[in-house]
């Protein structure tokens, strides 16, 4: 399979690129990874005019602490994400992504701008309530995870804008879990779970659980965050508040799940990933 | 025709220089052009790992790259793998273990191993298993294979 035609524009920096963006008009698109890209090019699905690759961009590659936060640069690879264990449950969902030779390819900034609701970093950045910063040729822009994601492969980024930073407050002392599953080794998450938690005093201080592939978009399960936070941390608890994981989700059903499945996995899901989360947040 | 771009890659140790349709594939460039038909393709859909080689010593799906994305890069075939004392550990280890019965992933099989062991020189295998999820074999059922690898990570880590 063979994408159909475009001209390529080999960008040499952010600026350069987004005049490409500029000039290109509203056909040309940002290639990074391109492992959301190429293969929907390849199907034909997808069918830019011109491609601006951004991949040769080494100063939007890279992990750094600042401020009590993490600043990781859009074209860091999941492999660099998964390697860098200071990240805590971010390398730990990167490591399940596919396969290493996609990991190898596959950037932060490519998987949060394509907006799959079954990929695993948007859950994650949305826990955290972590966002990007944007730029366009009007200037730089910060987005909230929470207004990041708009619906089904749609997200609030104009086309003229390029993620050039994920940014993530790093949660000191908190506790993670992460549960993927998956009908086959390397597939997207039928449902994931990203659970995050802070204890004190037996108590539980502060919890965020999002959830991958329960709808258009990743989603908090607010109810059951509602159910644990301020009470005891116990296995008890823990399980009452699961229960509530799907409340309100309309998950898409399909050849693998129904709906009413995927309800029962986010549940299950989310009870062994707060018990993770708690036990290492203890 | 969208314009031709100017590619520089060195594959296997070689200087190359092309100009290439932007929307040719990496595999296509080395099995077509260059005649590097150790790479193979299988799906065509980034999923079974024949077409595996390395860019800039790591393993990628080279039907899901374009050949302008590894401009300035190193790119290693299974064609690159053995050296003047003969073959690479991993392909006689996969002899040695009997790791292929009609051997058509083994070239994709053979450069994710090499990157799972770049990465974790001895790994456990669980983790082989994991390392190697990328890639299907419809033959051997991957038990000679994890072995293969096992054995190669073994004769490199006592060596
Ligand atoms: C076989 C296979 C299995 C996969 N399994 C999983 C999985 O289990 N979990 C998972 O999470 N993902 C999975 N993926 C997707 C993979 O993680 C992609 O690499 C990732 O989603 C996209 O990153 P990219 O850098 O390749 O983006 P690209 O494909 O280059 O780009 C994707 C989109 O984002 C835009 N874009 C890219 N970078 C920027 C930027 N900096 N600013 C603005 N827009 C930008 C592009 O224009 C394009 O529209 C899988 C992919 C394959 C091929
Ligand atoms: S041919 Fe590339 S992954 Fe199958
Ligand atoms: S040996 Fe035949 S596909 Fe693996």
């Amino acid at each position: 399979m063979i994408p159909a035609e475009f001209d390529y524009v080999r960008a040499d920096s952010v600026d350069g690129a987004l005049g490409a963006l500029a000039e290109g008009g509203e056909d040309a698109k940002l290639l990074a990874g391109g492992h959301s890209l190429l293969p929907l090019m390849k199907l034909r699905l997808a069918v830019p005019t011109v491609l601006v690759d951004i991949g040769g961009l080494d100063e939007l590659r890279g992990v750094e602490r600042e401020n009590g936060g993490w600043r990781v640069g859009a074209l860091t690879t999941h492999a660099t994400l998964q390697d860098t264990d200071e990240l805590g449950v971010v390398a730990r969902a990167a490591s399940l992504i596919a396969d290493q030779q996609v990991r190898n390819r596959g950037t932060i900034g490519g998987s949060l701008a394509h907006g799959d609701p079954a990929s695993d970093l948007p859950g994650v950045l949305l826990a955290f309530d972590g966002s990007v910063t944007a730029r366009s040729g009007g200037g730089e822009r910060e987005i909230a995870a929470a207004d990041l994601f708009q619906d089904y492969l749609t997200t609030s980024l104009g086309a003229d804008e390029v993620i050039t930073t994920v940014n993530m407050p790093a949660l000191e002392g908190y506790g993670w879990g992460y549960e993927k599953f998956t009908r086959r080794a390397e597939d997207w998450a039928m449902v994931g779970v990203v659970a995050l938690v802070k204890a004190s005093g037996g108590g539980c201080e502060d919890v965020r659980i999002g959830l991958t592939h329960m709808g258009p978009t990743p989603l908090r399960a607010t109810a059951a965050e509602d159910a644990l936070r301020g009470g005891p941390l116990d296995a008890e608890r823990i399980a009452a508040a699961a229960e509530h994981a799907a409340d309100g989700t309309e998950p898409p059903g399909d050849a693998n799940a129904t709906p009413d499945y995927k309800r029962h996995l986010a549940r299950v899901l989310t009870r062994r990933a707060l018990e993770s989360a708690a036990a290492g947040a203890a | 025709m969208s314009s031709a771009v100017s590619v520089h890659v060195s594959v296997n140790g070689e200087a190359r220089e092309a100009e290439v349709d932007p929307r040719l594939l990496l595999v296509h460039w080395l099995r077509d052009e260059l005649g590097l038909t150790g790479t193979h393709v299988g799906c065509d859909t980034t999923n079974c790992g024949a077409c595996t080689v390395h860019l800039n010593g790591e393993s990628v799906k080279s039907c899901t790259v374009l050949a302008v994305q590894a401009d300035g890069a190193e790119v290693t075939t299974i064609e690159g793998m053995s050296g003047p004392d003969g073959l690479h550990p991993l392909q006689a280890a996969f002899r040695e273990k009997h790791g292929l019965q009609c051997g058509f992933c083994t070239p994709g099989m053979i450069m994710a191993a090499a990157d799972l062991l770049n990465r974790n020189p001895d790994p456990t295998e669980e983790e082989v298993r994991h390392g190697l999820e990328g890639n299907l074999c419809r033959c051997t059922g991957y038990h000679n294979i994890v072995q293969a690898v096992l054995t190669a990570a073994e004769s490199e880590v006592r060596a």
